[in-house]
């Protein structure tokens, strides 16, 4: 456990070495890159061995940062916060390699692809709200680079409107902390400093100030109707990227909420649950039919990543142990099975073909063509369906189960987005890899047209689809973890605040 | 013999697993292998047989922990049911396979799929714990898409997608049932809940409406895997564009998990609400056995007629158990011939349906693709052997005495006619419409003057005997000597008719 905060650390190191290595050869700063992001993965998956399921925080450093205003540098980690890193070590390294062919200013690109690393695992392992904040931030900004600099389609339209989005989000989130501390006259900024201080402000205040949170972090979580910057921002990334940001970043966003904003503000659950609650429905039917109609291939999954987070929030929104416990879940399951749709869509698919509309692709046999990429596809699809025996499946049920218990009508429309992900998912299945040959076309033209798969890519897509399977055969795996920190004083002052 | 029920499932799938290891074996080898791998069901299900007791309730039953959070179990058990259906798809995959032997497009993975499909379905019929079960039941639609997908015929990728749109659509509405039953009873447990629901406690947990909504959810899964009228229209288009192994897997087994689905989780946990239901559903049965074999009857497309008449046969099994839950348990003795009816009726209408698939396969890949039912003319005596095995299948289809359709329609029929005789005068309409249309096929086809090609007709091939013959004897010996199969589920069926409400 104590050796969690190095991957903070080393991923920070990492990225100054791969910029000092990329300036001699891009194989160096691969091959850093990789080294470091396994090696952090390698702590996270050690911590998670020697990790005992308990219910509050366990501390790993906590130390005075700002003593005037009680800024501690507080880090420490519960079975949520594990399940996350785990899941950052996991994208990270699976980004990487798939990042394997950029060619252009390698060092670079890995430099900031870490530090975004460092900022997410910062994130996850935060337990002083400011010093959250401070990683939070520190995520955003090579975010930007990464899609202004190497992007595709649109990039400099996409990275401006992510960063966007993404700032506006925490000054939101800056400003509520702000009005608590302020208002509530705390005397730093730890969690249950905070809430004890926000526990003291009138019920309107706390409504306005859970407005603020939730609403900030929801942003980067893609909350309909503040989610489009999450289709453009993910289609314009490179496909590290985007694995990056759909598999950790948009859970910064989730964990943000369910982290700061659910247990400092419980007073004001009440009030904003259906609310939350609608809008995430919304997300996942809207965001399901969206995907059903682009032309595409990266939009579709884009779209569908919107309406997978849909379920997340929608967990968070019930507010019972059993929902949450499924949306956490569920993060990381998205997390996983995401980053290896955009590996397909992005690095297999568009680096080879050098098209991502769905017309196009029609006409290309890719089943034949790309029958390793398919595989991997139609079981990414599979899994992204919610079929049973992935780890969507057990995610999305345990949603469903606690959704039931506070609204019925929710959990009804929300079966029926299970519905419509198998209708946009299997529609992707069959126009792009299930295609016709142009009988015009010579037989030997179709011929292995294409480059070959390389190992990253095998040893990648390896990497996630075990995940999926491991946690969706033995969901207990995670589940022991999440449970018990449910019971945390924080999360359970929750569950007192929504209503049931 | 303490996990043979896993060993049961696992078996194929381990062989589609040596499939996908290894790329680099001859068609041939591979076929062989699948085969073998397929028939290890059959073997299996004869050692489980023979350790079987047929009073004795779940056997062999394997339980384990597997997620602590739901309750979660993986629990398998057999009973006479399980049994009965674990036999069945023994008989018909590797009898499906043997059809597929001429598939020469990438065999490989057709095996690999197919075998796939055969552990799934088995996981259907053995698994007690939701979990599990709709682990097995969604898993079964991957492979048959692919099958259906990339083996079927000119309009496969839509009728594909239309049945597993479909099909998930109503899984969807069932998980979410599930999920409302443990979140207030807390067990995923089929053998649990039906306890819970026997002793009352399921309805004293929940309100009445909320019940009645899980069970509309339920019902709405099943029913469009069965398929039950109106949830039939994917049916036709994915039976009569999937290739002809996978058609004859299709309403061979995977209609009957629909079924099953109805005995093993409608009937024994919902049987209030079954009750209530039941006129309702009566009249949609009736529908499905009247309006299915109208539909059959109009039918130019000899593959769409076979499958229309699926929707009629399968509809006998739901007509006799909505008939059951009716008129609740005041009729034991007709109650017990309904339920025995409904179980021998999925047993013969897969023998039967996947022989008539088979035939038209036959004729499809002898005329070059045509199976038109003004195509044909004179085959009989073109080929006298292929007329005689498949004039047979159409009279075990058709009910013939002596055969072992007849059994099964006449036990629903006995069973129904004592608990509602209105639903049983007008499901006689569906009888005489399934004589005058198999007649029509068989009169087309095998009789009149020879079409034209119809002198070249080849014979049955060797292969083609060997692939037909088994399921022709049994038409024989069940229609004979049923109590082979009555017996193994007579007990249970006694104790549905005696206990439950």
């Amino acid at each position: 456990m104590n050796l969690l905060p190095f991957t903070i650390y080393l991923s920070f190191a990492g990225a100054v070495l791969s910029l000092l290595a990329g300036m001699r050869s891009a194989a160096m700063a691969r091959g850093v890159a990789l080294v470091t992001a396994l090696f952090c993965w390698g702590i996270t998956l050690y911590a998670a061995c020697n990790f005992t399921p308990a219910r509050d925080l366990q501390n790993l450093v906590d130390v005075a940062w700002i003593p005037e205003m009680g800024i501690r540098y507080h880090l420490a980690a519960d079975g949520i916060s594990l399940t996350l890193v785990v899941l950052t070590g996991l994208a990270a390294t699976a980004g990487i390699l798939f990042s394997w062919n950029i060619e252009e200013r390698v060092g670079e690109f890995f430099a900031f692809y870490l530090a975004l690393i460092g900022g997410v695992y910062g994130v996850f392992l935060s337990a002083d709200a400011f010093l959250f904040f401070v990683f939070y931030e520190i995520a955003i900004v090579p975010k930007y680079f990464l899609i202004a600099n190497w992007g595709s389609t649109n990039r400099q339209y996409g990275a401006m409107k992510l960063a966007l989005y993404s700032f506006a989000g925490s000054a939101m989130v800056l400003v509520g902390l702000l009005w608590i501390y302020a208002a509530g006259h705390a005397s730093g900024f730890g969690l249950p400093e905070l809430a004890r201080a926000a526990a003291t402000t009138s019920h309107t205040d706390q409504i306005f100030i859970f407005g603020l949170i939730f609403t900030g972090f929801a942003v980067l979580a893609g909350m309909f109707p503040f989610h489009t910057w999450a289709p453009t921002g993910h289609v314009a990334a490179p496909t590290g990227a985007s694995m990056l940001l759909a598999g950790v970043v948009m859970k910064l966003g989730a964990y943000g909420c369910l982290r700061v904003a659910m247990p400092l503000v419980p007073g004001a659950l009440e009030f904003w649950q259906p609310v939350i609650a609608w809008l995430a429905v919304a997300g996942i039917i809207y965001a399901g039919l969206v995907a059903l109609v682009q032309d595409d291939f990266k939009f579709v999954i884009g779209y569908s990543s919107v309406s997978h987070m849909g379920f997340v929030l929608l967990g968070l929104a019930a507010a019972n142990p059993t929902a949450v416990a499924g949306a956490v879940l569920q993060m990381f399951s998205h997390g996983v099975i995401a980053g290896l749709l955009f590996a397909v869509v992005g690095r297999m698919v568009y680096e080879r073909t050098h098209t991502r509309q769905l017309e196009d692709l029609r006409k290309l046999p890719l089943h034949r063509l790309m029958p390793f990429a398919c595989v991997v596809f139609v079981l990414a699809g599979l899994a992204s369906m919610g079929m049973p025996g992935f780890s969507g499946f057990p995610a999305e049920l345990t949603i469903l189960i606690g959704v039931w218990k506070s609204s019925k009508i929710l959990a009804i429309l929300a079966a029926s987005g299970v519905l419509i992900a198998a209708a946009f998912t299997l529609r992707a299945i069959q126009v792009a890899f299930f295609g016709q040959a142009n009988p015009a076309t010579p037989a030997t033209a179709l011929h292995h047209p294409y480059a070959p798969v390389t190992w990253p890519e095998r040893t990648g897509a390896f990497l996630l689809l075990a995940a999926t399977l491991v946690v969706g055969l033995k969901p207990d795996l995670l589940l022991n973890w999440i449970v018990p920190s449910l019971n945390s004083p924080l999360m359970q002052a929750v569950w007192r605040g929504g209503a049931q | 013999m303490k996990c043979i029920l896993s060993t049961i499932i696992l078996t194929p799938w381990l062989g589609a697993l040596v499939l996908a290891l290894s790329p680099r074996l001859s068609p041939k080898t591979g076929r062989v292998l699948a085969l073998l791998f397929s028939l290890s069901t059959l073997v299996l299900a004869a050692v489980a047989y023979a350790g079987f007791d047929a009073t004795a309730g779940y056997q062999f039953v394997e339980q384990h922990q597997w997620i602590s959070i739901l309750k979660v179990s993986y629990h398998l058990g057999l009973d006479g049911m399980s049994l009965l259906l674990v036999v069945l798809t023994g008989l018909i995959a590797p009898t499906a396979l043997l059809a597929s032997w001429k598939v020469d497009r990438d065999p490989r993975l057709f095996n690999l799929l197919f075998l796939f499909l055969q552990g799934a379905a088995l996981g259907v019929f053995l698994a007690l714990d939701f979990f599990p079960w709709f682990i097995f039941w969604e898993l079964s639609l991957v492979p048959a898409f692919f099958l259906i997908k990339l083996w079927g015929g000119p309009g496969a990728s839509r009728a594909a997608y239309q049945f597993v749109v479909y099909t998930i659509g109503g899984s969807a509405f069932m998980l979410l049932a599930f999920a409302a039953l443990f979140s207030a009873v807390g067990t995923f447990d089929f053998v649990e809940l039906a306890a819970l629901a026997h002793s009352g406690a399921l309805a004293a947990k929940m309100s009445g409406p909320a019940l009645t909504a899980i069970f509309l959810g339920v019902l709405l899964g099943l029913a469009v895997k069965v398929p039950l009228f109106p949830f039939h229209t994917w049916l036709p288009d994915a039976y009569s564009e999937a290739p002809t192994g996978a058609s004859m897997f299709l309403t061979g087994i995977m209609s009957k998990m629909g079924v099953y689905g109805f005995l093993r989780i409608l009937w024994p946990i919902f049987p209030a609400q079954l009750h209530h239901a039941s006129s309702v559903l009566i009249g949609l049965a009736l529908a499905g056995v009247v309006l299915g074999a109208f539909a059959a009857m109009k039918q130019s497309d000899l593959k769409r007629m076979v499958a229309y008449s699926s929707i009629n046969h399968v509809s006998y099994c739901l007509l006799a158990l909505f008939a059951v839950a009716w008129s609740g348990s005041i009729h034991p003795d007709a109650s017990v011939a309904a339920f025995s009816g409904a179980l021998l009726q999925m047993f013969n209408h897969g023998l039967s349906a996947s022989a008539l698939f088979f035939c038209v396969g036959i004729l499809e890949s002898r005329s070059g693709g045509k199976r038109g039912i003004l195509d044909f003319g004179g085959v009989r005596t073109a080929a006298p052997v292929f007329a005689a095995l498949c004039g047979i299948a159409l009279f075990s289809s058709l009910g013939l005495p002596g055969l072992n359709g007849f059994v099964g329609e006449f036990l629903v029929f006995r069973g129904v006619f004592g608990l509602d005789p209105w639903a049983a005068a007008i499901g006689c309409l569906g009888l005489f419409a399934t004589a005058y249309f198999l007649l029509t096929f068989w009169q087309r086809v095998f009789h009149g003057p020879q079409g034209a090609g119809i002198a070249t007709f080849r014979d049955l091939t060797a292969m083609e005997i060997a692939t037909l013959a088994p399921t022709i004897a049994l038409m024989f010996i069940l229609g004979v000597f049923p109590q082979v199969l009555v017996g193994l589920f007579n007990p249970l069926v006694t104790a549905w008719a005696t206990h439950l409400p």
